[in-house]
C-alpha cells in the first residue's frame, strides 16, 4: 500500500486549503492530487488533451472562415427545417442541444445515486443517458443525410465557401464519434452496476478494485465533457 | 485459530472504515464517499442549462446581429460551460491543485486564437489583393 497507488485516497488531515494549498500540493516528493484517485485524475488529464484536439478543430474552422473571400453559408438557414408547413431556423440543432443537456442531467443524478449505492436507480439513469445519447447520434445522422442530399461535400456546397463542408463534417463527426463511444461505455458500465459487480468486487474491467462506485463518476466526467464540447460547437459553429 | 484471526482483522477494518467516514463527515468534506450533493442542486443546474440554451437559441431566432449577438452568444456559452464544469463535473469541490492544473492550460488556447486571427487576416488580405479580382 504505497501512497502513490491508492485507488481511493482519503483526504489527509494535514492538507492546506486555498492558494497556499496549490504550492503545498505540488511541492515535492508527493502526489499532487491529494484526494483524487488516479482513475479520476487520468480522466481529467485525458479530457484536457481532448480539449486541445477540439480547440484545434474549432481554431482551423475559425481560420478558414476568417480568411475566405467567399461568403460563409448562413447556418441559421442551412440547418432550418420545415415542420408542419412552418420554416423554423436551426430547430434541429436546438432540439439536439436540449437532448444532450438532458442526458447530462440524468448522468449527474446517476453519479449521485451511485455513491448512495442505489444500484437500480443508477443503472436506470445511466441507461436513460445512453438513450438520450443514441437519440442525439440518430439526429446527427439525419442531419448529415439531409446535408449530403442537398449537395454538401467536404470540398464544396451550393451556398458559399467550400470549406464549410470540411469544417462541418470534421467537427460534428468527431463530436458524434465521442458521443457514440460514450453510449457504448455507458451501457457497459450500467450493465456492471445493475449486476452488482461493484458491490461484490467481481473481477473484470473497472470493477475489481473496490466496492466503490467511482467509475460512474469517471464515466460521468467523460459524458459531461461531451456535452461541454457541444456547448462550444453550438456557439461557434451553429450560432456564429 | 485462523478464523479468529480473520474475525479480528475484519473488525479492525470495519473500525478503520467507520472512523474514516466519521472523520470525513466531521471535517465537512464533500468526499465522505465520493461526491455527495443533494439531487435538487442538479435539477436546478439542469433547469438553468435549459434556460440558457433557450436564450442562445432565441438570439438566433430573433435574428439579433452585430456586437450584441456575439456578446450574448459568448455570455450564454461561458455560463453554460461554467455550470457544467463546476457542478456536473464537481470541479467546484475539488482541491485547487487539480482545478488549476486542468482549467488553466485551456486558457492558453486564447493565445493560439490570437495568433490565428492575425494569420487569417493576413491571408484574407492577400486573397483580396491578388485573387479576388480575378474571379
Amino acid at each position: 500500500m504505497t501512497e502513490t497507488t491508492l485507488a481511493t485516497p482519503k483526504a489527509r488531515p494535514g492538507t492546506i486549503p486555498g492558494l497556499r494549498g496549490i504550492a503545498a500540493d505540488w511541492a515535492s516528493d508527493q502526489r499532487a492530487f491529494k484526494n483524487v484517485s488516479w482513475g479520476k485524475a487520468m480522466m481529467w488529464i485525458f479530457l484536457l488533451s481532448d480539449t486541445f484536439i477540439f480547440s484545434c478543430f474549432l481554431l482551423s474552422y475559425m481560420t478558414a472562415r476568417m480568411s475566405t473571400t467567399v461568403p460563409w453559408p448562413n447556418p441559421s438557414e442551412v440547418f432550418a427545417l420545415n415542420i408542419g408547413g412552418q420554416h423554423i431556423p436551426l430547430i434541429l440543432i436546438a432540439i439536439m442541444t436540449f437532448i444532450l443537456i438532458s442526458s447530462s442531467g440524468t448522468m449527474a443524478m446517476a453519479v449521485n445515486f451511485g455513491y448512495r449505492r442505489d444500484r437500480v436507480k443508477t443503472a436506470a439513469l445511466m441507461l436513460a443517458t445512453a438513450a438520450f445519447g443514441a437519440t442525439f447520434v440518430g439526429m446527427q445522422a439525419f442531419e448529415w443525410t439531409k446535408l449530403i442530399m442537398e449537395g454538401v461535400r467536404p470540398w464544396g456546397n451550393p451556398w458559399g465557401a467550400p470549406q464549410f463542408g470540411a469544417c462541418f463534417f470534421m467537427i460534428t463527426g468527431f463530436h458524434g464519434t465521442h458521443v457514440t463511444i460514450g453510449v457504448i461505455f455507458l451501457i457497459a458500465i450500467a450493465r456492471k452496476v445493475l449486476r452488482g459487480d461493484f458491490d461484490v468486487e467481481r473481477r473484470g474491467f473497472f470493477t475489481s478494485r473496490k466496492g466503490y462506485y467511482e467509475i460512474v463518476e469517471i464515466m460521468g466526467l467523460y459524458w459531461h465533457f461531451v456535452d461541454l464540447v457541444w456547448v462550444f460547437i453550438f456557439a461557434f459553429f451553429y450560432l456564429w | 485459530m485462523t478464523e479468529a484471526a480473520v474475525h479480528v482483522e475484519g473488525q479492525a477494518a470495519q473500525h478503520a472504515l467507520h472512523s474514516y467516514v466519521h472523520g470525513a463527515v466531521a471535517s465537512g468534506a464533500a468526499h465522505a464517499e465520493g461526491q455527495q450533493h443533494p439531487i435538487k442542486l442538479y435539477l436546478v443546474v439542469w433547469g438553468w442549462l435549459f434556460v440558457l440554451s433557450t436564450c442562445s437559441y432565441l438570439v438566433d431566432y430573433f435574428g439579433i446581429h452585430g456586437h450584441l449577438r456575439w456578446s450574448l452568444i459568448l455570455l450564454f456559452m461561458v455560463l453554460k460551460a461554467g455550470l457544467i464544469v463546476a457542478v456536473f463535473m464537481h470541479m467546484a469541490w475539488e482541491r485547487l491543485a487539480l482545478a488549476y492544473a486542468i482549467l488553466l492550460p485551456p486558457v492558453l488556447v486564447l493565445v493560439f486564437v490570437g495568433i490565428m486571427m492575425f494569420e487569417s487576416d493576413y491571408t484574407h488580405l492577400l486573397r483580396v489583393m491578388f485573387f479576388a479580382s480575378a474571379s
